[in-house]
């Protein structure tokens, strides 16, 4: 009976720990970009029939947090990458201040269209803790 | 010790003041590229290609006079960054491409972008050239039928091109006038 009290007790103890650090540290990132590159050989490849996904629908970023979308042509021909045509070895480094959702003009996507969804920065601790859930769930 | 502080204060004040001007609003290219050129007739009765301004920075935009949702919006945006832009505005010029070739005659086009600014300059041509210029630039247009007419389903941002002619930064729908400002400030300064 002890012992499994003492268990409790300490499985609590993680808990509000977990919760506390979730809900109180500041929502970080190492870098504030969010990189999407076309690999070379990507034509050579759609070209022989494969269907190759290089950009998602749909991308999420965090105002504050990773609010600037990279996109890199490592391609060896020019590419309509997202909204815009890239020239091989071109980067493009698009800002994000708003949050907000963002619809692209994109004919690399089947549905001709890209959506940039950003989040507001989490400031409040119960913002923080859904933040980081929804990242959890996204990675997974 | 609360001079070092203050010392340190304003040092950060000063480095967060130098470091937010120097940024772009629109999306940068990295190397950039030249712009491709194009031959077009222009709204002045002049050919319209690039060259003729070298030296300017560039706002190039495409679109149609007859739009309706797009186009008066990002027209307008222009204007009113070019009257916040003040003197320096002498070195930018608004460039305005037809996706509509049918219907948007040089004329026509003069009399829709003297709407907004009559420094701006339009372009049009056949639809061949028009579409080979689209090409270059990564530029959608789609005709679609909308009761007895049609309308276009266009690409909506806006190519911010260097006093060099190079493509230096895109800006997507919906910035503001202060955006523009911000980024014509920093090719102006180059």
């Amino acid at each position: 009976m002890r012992a499994r009290t003492r268990i409790l007790v300490v499985f609590a103890a993680v808990l509000t720990g977990a919760l506390a650090w979730i809900s109180l540290i500041p929502i970080s990132a190492p870098s504030r970009e969010q990189v999407f590159e076309i690999p070379k050989g990507t034509w050579e490849r759609r070209m022989a029939g494969e269907k190759i996904e290089t950009l998602p629908d749909h991308i999420y970023l965090t105002a504050g947090v990773r609010d600037i979308l990279v996109l890199k042509n490592r391609d060896d021909v020019p590419q309509i990458f997202g909204p815009t045509l890239m020239m091989p070895g071109q980067n493009f480094s698009l800002p994000f201040e708003r949050p907000a959702e963002y619809q692209f003009a994109c004919t690399a996507h089947a549905s001709g269209q890209m959506t940039i969804v950003v989040d507001s920065y989490p400031a409040t601790p119960w913002a923080r803790i859904s933040w980081r859930a929804r990242e959890l769930i996204r990675r997974l | 010790m609360k001079r070092r502080i203050t010392t340190l204060l304003l040092a950060c004040m000063a480095a967060a003041s130098f470091a937010a001007p120097g940024a772009f609003k629109s999306g940068v290219f990295d190397p950039p590229r030249q712009a491709p050129e194009f031959s077009l007739q222009g709204t002045d009765g002049q050919p319209l290609n690039l060259n003729r301004y070298h030296g300017k920075a560039i706002l190039l935009a495409f679109g149609y006079s007859t739009c309706t949702a797009v186009c008066p919006v990002t027209l307008h945006t222009f204007a009113l960054a070019v009257r916040k832009l003040g003197p320096a505005a002498s070195a930018v010029q608004v460039v305005y491409v037809t996706v509509d070739p049918e219907r948007d005659t040089p004329a026509r086009l003069k009399q829709f972008l003297a709407n907004f600014d009559p420094t701006f300059i339009g372009g049009t041509g056949t639809a061949a050239q028009l579409e080979q210029v689209r090409k270059d630039y990564g530029v959608s247009a789609k005709k679609i039928p909308y009761e007895k007419t049609y309308v276009y389903d266009h690409s909506s941002f806006t190519y911010l091109l260097d006093r060099n002619g190079r493509i230096r930064s895109l800006m997507p729908y919906g910035h503001s006038a202060d955006d523009f400002v911000n980024d014509l400030n920093i090719l102006l300064r180059e």
